[in-house]
């Protein structure tokens, strides 16, 4: 089972707890059966298209899942998964003034 | 005068938690999905995980400044405070901003812009622009009454991260790449922070830092306090705006970290604009990153909106080298929609873009400067930047924070009579120095 740490702002969908464990091959099935069992993450973790939120960075053992495979990055026992805030990003800017004339 | 009218508690407007800010602060609100949270150091939104940011009621700060208003203040950041998320300014700090707009014919004519201008922000307190944002973020940990400061940094932040912990008498904890110039580690460890080198890049310390927030409560600048810190930079733009007399410029060169200081001034010239206080003009935004680690170059480059991490960032650039970037996106954006770009400049370039700068003009900028002015250059080059163009360049750090920087590429040469260089050592007599003139 790999251990999937939950950041602050989540862990009122896990009762509060910072740590769980959870079965799976892949970070995304170990997420898929995290959000199956706390159904209260699936709209933080994944999006709509069943893609990885683009707010979310995910890592295995420290390093960005974006450096490995993504969600098929294999994971395993005493694997350490690490969800974090990607910050910002990820949306249109408001028109302003920078727009060019037309 | 300021101080009255923010000293009024009016009821808050609109769907937006009441908390106790007054009416022109909102509190925040997730740039993603648009929900409403209470000011606090919060970054990150419950619902959907998107980022927070400063809500304002731009009605209410529209009724309450003008130009008069704010030439009558004194010189730095506060004299724009209802543009930023913060009561009153604070009773003790650093004296940051109003840097000069430092008209650069010179260094313009060598590099083909007819009206450039470089805004010298390395005429901060602690030599760059970051004195801006921690301003903002230190001012809201006090509001907050956390016990520490703290942050990840690529260099800059650390010395302006631990000069305003100074001088608001709290510990900072600063967290850097083991492989920082000392330069900068030795900045923040004469204002007496506690440096704590990490051993990989930029993006592993700041994710550490990310757990660190998280866990320890700590007021870290650019992560839990992160959306008063991005606000810290818009008056970069206020600053530029009100130098030229209340308009904008037609282009706007800026290095992008992160990010975040570059989206700022356009967020800036934005408010500006909705206020009253200038014009709506186009502006083109040019951003400016090291080809050693460029990610918004290459989603500009590739036309695409997602930017792929690098991994290994590889430039003397280090004030640039964020290979994730956290608003990366944002960034591309903003350069694709104001038919601006997004530069790649190779370290050999950024180090004559230093030279230049300084035997040009004298102004003497941190590699990110060097940078700025490179992308400048490139800009016109492509085209980006037209003739009669007026084109604010901005120097966001003193050269001193990065003293090998500028030799980069250079053969070691020594001076000679009417070659510019460093002379060898001679003996402290006329008769030496005579002879040294006359071989």
């Amino acid at each position: 089972m790999s251990t999937v740490r939950i950041p602050p702002v989540l862990r009122t969908s896990t009762g509060g707890q910072k740590l769980v464990e959870v079965d799976g091959g892949t970070v995304g099935a170990v997420l898929t059966t995290l959000v199956a069992s706390h159904p209260g993450l699936e709209a933080q973790i994944f999006a709509e298209d069943g893609a990885l939120n683009r707010f979310m960075n995910v890592f295995v053992n420290d390093t960005d899942i974006r450096h490995l495979g993504t969600l098929d990055t294999p994971v395993g026992d005493r694997d350490s998964i690490v969800l974090l805030p990607a910050m910002a990003g990820g949306c249109a800017i408001d028109a302003g003034p920078w727009q060019p004339r037309q | 005068m300021t101080t009255e009218l923010l000293g009024e508690r009016l009821a808050p407007s609109g769907d937006l938690p009441a908390g106790h800010a007054p009416e022109r602060i909102l509190g925040l609100r997730c740039r993603a999905c648009g929900r409403a949270e209470p000011l606090g150091p919060s970054y990150v939104c419950a619902s959907c995980f998107g980022p927070l940011e400063v809500a304002y009621d731009l009605e209410v700060v529209g009724a309450i400044l003008s130009r008069s208003v704010i030439g009558a203040r004194p010189a730095g950041i506060w004299r724009y405070l209802e543009l930023l998320p913060v009561d009153a300014q604070p009773a003790r700090g650093l004296p940051v901003g109003s840097s000069p707009l430092v008209p650069a014919a010179r260094l313009g004519a060598a590099i083909g812009i007819d009206h450039l201008l470089i805004k010298d922000d390395s005429r901060n307190p602690t030599l760059s622009f970051k004195d801006r944002a921690v301003a903002i973020a230190v001012a809201k940990a006090l509001d907050f009454g956390m016990e520490a400061l703290a942050c990840a940094s690529t260099g800059n932040l650390a010395g302006a991260t631990a000069a305003a912990a100074a001088v608001a008498g709290l510990p900072a904890y600063v967290f850097v790449p083991a492989d920082l110039e000392p330069a900068k580690i030795d900045h923040a460890l004469a204002y007496g922070a506690t440096v704590v080198p990490i051993q990989g890049t930029y993006d592993d310390v700041n994710r550490l830092c990310l757990e660190i927030a998280d866990e320890r409560g700590w007021g870290f600048v650019n992560i839990n306090l992160r959306p008063f810190y991005a606000e810290g930079s818009k008056t970069l733009a206020f600053e530029i705006a009100e130098a030229l007399g209340w308009r904008l410029p037609d282009v706007i060169v800026a290095p992008i970290a992160s990010g975040a200081m570059f989206t700022r001034i356009a967020r800036g010239f934005e408010e500006l604009v909705t206020v009253g206080l200038v014009e709506r003009t186009p502006v083109r935004f040019v951003g400016a990153q090291a080809a050693g680690c460029g990610p918004v170059a290459t989603a500009f480059v590739n036309g695409s909106d997602d930017i792929e991490p690098v991994r290994r960032p590889d430039t003397i650039v280090r004030s640039l080298a964020i290979g994730n970037p956290a608003d990366g996106r944002q960034a591309v954006e903003l350069a694709r929609a104001s038919g601006g770009s997004v530069e790649a400049i190779a370290d050999e370039a950024t180090a004559e873009a230093i030279r230049r700068a300084a035997r040009l003009e004298g102004i003497y900028p941190e590699t990110a400067g060097g940078v700025t002015i490179a992308a400048a250059e490139a800009a016109r080059r492509s085209g980006v930047i037209r003739p009669g163009d007026e084109v604010v360049a901005l120097v966001t750090g003193n050269g001193l924070k990065t003293p090998d920087a500028f030799r980069h590429g250079l053969e070691q040469r020594a001076a000679e009579p009417g070659v510019p260089g460093l002379a060898p050592a001679i003996p402290a007599s006329y008769r030496a120095f005579e002879a040294w003139l006359d071989r």
